[in-house]
């Protein structure tokens, strides 16, 4: 039996994203177990809350080498929320918030997370669209400008544009869904986001489903 | 760009959906579960649930309609009503919902939005305020002043409520709902000079609650209350306008919506 886990970052929408996965037929596991990390066949890492406390959680789990070895492996990987931004290298929020609390992330898409310029209300709460920036198969059956829910106050600057999968507006335009290979990063809750967010989830079940194969295969 | 909310706003009581007028004379209005799915399918952006008996043995209760709601509904959802401690907001969130509303609770210890927005993360804490009108003396003033009222409406608290909502936003909440129990249930409009003193004074959301009668009246508190979502029950429940209504009414406005899912 193959596992998607749902990694245990304590954070308040597990149990959301845990029913959404569910609601299409995966069959998640919420963990936080390195050997159960290991083995499993995809992951989803999902977080809200600060980065600091998040980053700190992670190395406090011992999480941070099967987070590592997980992407090495190009197993299929989803970041949600401030799961996408602990992929960047690191966030001005810590320097922010004026405190010398840790603001590396894992540094597996280069870039940082920035706060949105001032005059912008944030947090930037509610539906909005994104536009993918190419055809990927992570946002296969959704129109061009689908609604996600948001609710943030930072968001992800990738070092190279070959990394934005989706973009939204806001003020700015920012980056709101990335890829590195099997590496994905949502800016939006997909387990929030009504019918557009189950077929994203569902896709990401079918990117799974395509990985297992391919290593059957050889 | 960001979509106005249109949100609708279910009164629970024992486990039904109840609504009244001026906070007073409960109506029943049907199941949780079944009116969460309804607005979910009609194109509903989000839920709110207010347990308004919200006694501490029935507790029980709103979290199963939670847990229940969650499993069906894809959306974000709101549970406010005596929520007075860490351990039931946790409760809540694991029973998925995603943002805790608080209110009487809130204006006895202060430090709860803290304690919460620290914990679970601001965008998990909304903070209610139920404001009413304060008569001003002094002839000619058009200075409006709102006084905030808690344990559902009952009691003044002695607090401005844009004061308060200023204080909030400093605590660490992630959004205000704002409720004129001037207008609440009567179907004559929300009173947007309210909405308007409370958002310009915050910069986080304020969802409008009180009043909504007819589509103009949403049109008002998202453009002259500066509101950034409504909350609306009466007009709902008893099937006055559906949800595609009121988004193709804002549509046809101006206003940004998101567009209702037809599958």
């Amino acid at each position: 039996m193959s596992s998607l886990v749902i990694i245990d970052s304590e954070c308040a929408n597990l149990s959301s994203i845990f029913k959404a996965a569910e609601k299409v037929f995966l069959e998640p596991l919420i963990s936080d177990d390195p050997q159960v990390i290991a083995s499993a066949d995809a992951i989803i890492f999902p977080g809200v809350g600060s980065f600091a406390h998040a980053a700190s959680l992670i190395s406090k789990k011992k999480l941070t080498t099967s987070l590592h070895d997980a992407i090495a492996a190009g197993k299929p990987f989803l970041g949600i929320c401030l799961g996408m931004q602990l992929l960047f290298s690191k966030s001005e929020e810590s320097s922010l918030s004026g405190n010398n609390q840790p603001d590396e992330g894992l540094n597996a898409i280069p870039g940082e997370v920035r706060r949105f310029p001032e005059g912008l209300p944030v947090p930037h709460v509610g539906w909005n669209k994104v536009n993918p920036v190419c055809e990927h198969p992570l946002f296969a059956g959704l129109n061009d400008g689908a609604y996600f829910y948001f609710t943030h106050s930072y968001y992800a600057l990738p070092e190279k544009k070959d990394y934005i999968l989706g973009l939204t507006e806001y003020g700015i335009s920012f980056t709101s869904a990335v890829y590195r290979g099997n590496l994905y990063g949502v800016q939006f809750h997909p387990e929030k986001s009504g019918q557009a967010g189950l077929q994203l989830l569902s896709n990401f079940g079918k990117i799974i489903a395509g990985n297992r194969q391919i290593k059957t295969e050889f | 760009m960001l979509a106005k909310r249109i949100i609708p706003c279910l009164d629970v009581q024992d486990g039904r959906v109840v609504k009244g007028t001026r906070f007073l004379n409960l109506r029943d209005a049907g199941d949780p579960v079944e009116r969460a799915s309804f607005y979910n399918r009609e194109g509903a952006d989000e839920l709110v649930f207010l347990d308004i008996t919200a006694s501490v043995e029935k507790r029980q209760t709103i979290i199963d309609v939670v847990e229940k709601t969650a499993n069906a509904v894809f959306i974000p959802l709101t549970v406010g009503g005596g929520i007075d401690n860490l351990d039931f907001m946790q409760e809540l969130l694991q029973s998925g919902a995603d943002k805790v509303s608080l209110n009487t609770a809130a204006l006895q210890n202060p430090e709860l939005i803290q304690a919460g927005a620290q914990r679970f993360g601001s965008q998990c804490i909304v903070v209610a305020i139920d404001a009413k009108r304060v008569e001003v003396s002094s002839s000619g003033s058009d200075d409006l002043k709102w006084e905030v009222f808690t344990h559902g409406g009952r009691n003044p608290a002695g607090r401005d409520a844009v004061e308060w909502a200023v204080t909030a936003e400093k605590l660490g909440a992630g959004e205000i709902l704002l409720t004129s129990m001037d207008a609440d249930g009567t179907l004559d409009g929300y009173d947007t000079a309210l909405l308007a003193a409370v958002a310009g004074a915050v910069n986080i959301p304020v969802i409008a609650s009180g009043g909504a009668g007819n589509l103009e009246h949403l049109y008002e508190a998202l453009t002259n209350g500066q509101a950034h979502a409504v909350l609306a029950a009466s007009i709902l429940h008893y099937g006055t306008y559906s949800i595609a209504d009121i988004k193709e009414y804002l549509t046809a406005k101006g206003i940004p919506v998101r567009p209702v899912n037809i599958d």
